[in-house]
């Protein structure tokens, strides 16, 4: 199910179909699904309700990144094969700026916060708090070589 | 119409909490104004399952991206380093590592031990019941024994050295050099009302356990119950003076944007590096034509940051990653000159336990370290939970080029002209900072790290805001006098980073907060002649 952010995010309409279309696909070829790791892809549709859902601030910084993908694709990239769908790919990271950091991150932290994606890593499907964590206390013994040096801080007239 | 009030504070940050706290045993009467209001733990990024995306949205550390009604918008275009703050009651403290080392007696006296910059016109050994005083109060954890530095007791024992530290701990052993937990706000134990560490380790964008010391929950509550008087969501536009030259009050925007004045005998300034110079700039009138307390033409000058120069890497082993506060050990091997290493003055060194999944997934893939495609997934689990850090928090040395203006055509929300940063890396701190890439790349190398990435300098790393109404006995050379003063001014002050002479080599809040104090003893001890 989707994470739960603060309503003021909330922007589920902020992209045109066709934009929508190529999100899907660019995120797939970031993040394909895996058989072998058990998690879905980043074009799975609760990732990408979390990334509708959830794009806020970050608003205009997608459309134009997604805009520039239209314009380096020339057509949707549904109807490109493979090899041109990575010739644009590589332009777009080249060359798309602060817009495609953004599209790349909003993709990524919907991603890396999905239950499967966080079961599949062994993660807590949690906030840190209430709970935290357990931090050991480690070897303090580590430290006995340190106290013994001498002072080695520089005395001011 | 306000009434009068015998002391007016700007800013209820680290430095504007600690004065008020100081002054309230005077019983007169001491409001303080901040441009923002309480903050809500229940509403912290740690609360949510989106912790880590609110750093890059409304808990991010630049106010230019954070852009909160509190927040004022910083042109920093003409800065490698980006200004980050926060605004609030607590200011910076809110959102803050909570690393807590003082600056060094040496510090202090740079011109004479260096030949560079000026000295202070104070000295370590003044400030120390001041230090000691916010310890206490602050709640600091820590080692007392540390061979780096002088003497000291925290109140509190260390953070736990856990995965990550322990790490460290060997590769610095392995090379001979110094390392010692780091002193920390973060309460190891109950303390004073405030609940120990959970490792929420999500630190630095507010801590929803209370847990790291903000001044909203330590100076705050104490200096409220003492009777100082604290009136949120007032923004200053200007300190207005009268025929006499003294201060005699401010205008600011009350919370529904309505013009008004407050009239005050005291006027102190607590907002930092920025802040100050910008509203002294803006307090500009035909009495004071450049600025406020600006005769001496050096406010918003020599405006220093600390430069980090950070490397990360990744281990075979676990680390501690997001699950603990994420400095936990410093290194002052590099601290004190050594003019063999081709610079004056020093750094030191901090060492992070590592990152959370989606801060460790967005850097990763700008570093190209992260693929897209079919090997996403076994990078990522190489990558994930397995960083360690460390950065170089090296001394800027003070330069008058270095400056904070008032830029000509943005504004805040209220129409107020917004500050300028024009600042560049000096030739001292660039080599201080290859120095600690070089060494930096030796410990990750020792701690058995591969895929060693450099980010310097951290970009958003303007944490340190300092230097810009410097301290001294000259008029013509600093702006305030040896006791927060303000030289044009007599019953202006200013407690805050913009009064540090040199920069150091450690985070400044632990010595801003001292010097805060200190300031506020020197006030009570002076009030039969505070003007004179």
């Amino acid at each position: 199910m989707p994470v739960q952010v603060s309503s003021a995010h909330l922007s589920p309409n902020a992209l045109t179909p066709a934009q929508r279309d190529d999100l899907r696909i660019i995120a797939a070829m970031m993040i394909p699904a895996s058989r072998e790791y058990n998690v879905p892809g980043a074009d799975d549709a609760t990732v990408q309700a979390d990334i509708l859902a959830t794009m806020g601030r970050d608003t205009d910084s997608i459309r134009a990144a997604l805009d520039s993908i239209a314009r380096l694709a020339g057509s949707p990239l549904a109807q490109l094969d493979a090899a041109s769908r990575d010739a644009v790919a590589s332009e777009f990271r080249a060359t798309g700026g602060a817009p495609a950091a953004t599209l790349i991150r909003v993709i990524l932290q919907c991603y890396y916060r999905d239950d499967r994606v966080l079961r599949s890593l062994n993660l807590e499907l949690r906030p840190p708090f209430p709970r935290g964590y357990e931090l050991e206390q480690g070897d303090w013994s580590l430290l006995d070589p340190v106290k013994a040096r001498p002072a080695m801080w520089r005395k001011a007239p | 119409m306000n009434d009068p009030v015998d002391v007016l504070i700007i800013g209820a940050g680290a430095s504007g909490a600690a004065v008020a706290w100081s002054l309230a045993d005077t019983k007169m009467h001491i409001l303080c104004m901040d441009q923002g209001g309480w903050m809500n733990p229940a509403q912290y990024p740690s609360t949510g399952r989106d912790w880590e995306a609110r750093f890059y949205g409304d808990y991010s550390p630049s106010p230019n991206i954070r852009a909160r009604p509190e927040d004022y918008p910083i042109n920093d275009d003409d800065s490698p380093i980006k200004v980050v703050n926060f605004n609030g009651v607590g200011g910076s403290t809110v959102m803050y590592t909570a690393h807590f080392p003082r600056l060094h007696p040496s510090d202090f006296k740079v011109k004479t031990l260096d030949g560079v910059a000026d000295d202070w016109p104070i000295d370590y050994d003044t400030l120390v019941p001041f230090f000691a005083e916010n310890d206490r109060i602050m709640g600091v954890s820590g080692l007392a024994g540390d061979p780096a530095f002088p003497p000291t007791a925290p109140p509190m024992p260390p953070l736990p050295l856990g995965k990550s530290g322990a790490r460290f701990a060997k590769a610095m052993n392995k090379l001979g050099w110094h390392w010692w937990p780091s002193d920390t706000t973060v309460a190891t134990m109950d303390y004073e009302g405030r609940a120990r560490c959970i490792n929420l380790g999500h630190c630095t964008p507010a801590c929803a356990q209370g847990a790291k010391a903000s001044t909203d929950i330590t100076y705050w509550p104490l200096a409220l119950r003492a009777g100082v008087e604290l009136r949120t969501h007032c923004r200053i536009r200007e300190i207005t003076t009268n025929e006499h030259g003294m201060a005699s009050g401010v205008v600011y925007y009350d919370q529904d944007g309505v013009e008004q004045f407050q009239a005050a005998e005291v006027v102190v300034i607590a907002c930092n590096g920025i802040g100050t110079p910008r509203l002294l700039l803006n307090s500009a009138s035909g009495r004071f034509p450049n600025g406020l307390a600006n005769s001496s033409g050096l406010v918003g000058r020599n405006f220093m940051f600390h430069p980090y120069a950070q490397l990360y890497g990744y281990v075979d082993e676990v680390t501690d990653s997001n699950r603990a506060p994420p400095v936990c050990l410093w290194s002052k091997e590099f601290y004190e000159t050594d003019r063999s290493r081709g610079f004056v003055r020093g750094y030191a060194f901090q060492f992070g336990r590592g990152t959370g999944p989606v801060f460790e997934a967005v850097t990763s893939e700008a570093r190209g370290l992260l693929p897209w495609g079919e090997d996403h997934h076994a990078a990522f689990r190489r990558l994930n939970g397995h960083r360690l850090a460390i950065s170089a928090i090296c001394e800027d040395l003070p330069e008058e080029h270095n400056r904070v203006t008032l830029d000509p055509v943005l504004k805040d929300s209220h129409g107020i002209p917004a500050p300028k940063v024009d600042y560049t890396i000096g030739e001292n701190s660039a080599k201080m900072m290859a120095h600690g890439i070089a060494r930096a790349r030796e410990v990750l190398d020792a701690a058995g790290a591969t895929d060693i990435c450099v980010n310097s300098p951290i970009l958003y790393g303007g944490w340190h805001l300092l230097g810009t109404a410097r301290m001294g006995t000259d008029p013509a050379r600093s702006v305030v006098n040896e006791w927060g003063r303000a030289h044009d001014v007599k019953n202006l002050f200013i407690v805050d980073g913009s009064v540090f002479v040199t920069a150091g080599g450690v985070n400044p809040t632990s010595t801003i907060q001292a010097i805060a104090l200190y300031i506020a003893d020197q006030m009570k001890q002076r009030l039969a002649n505070l003007f004179d």
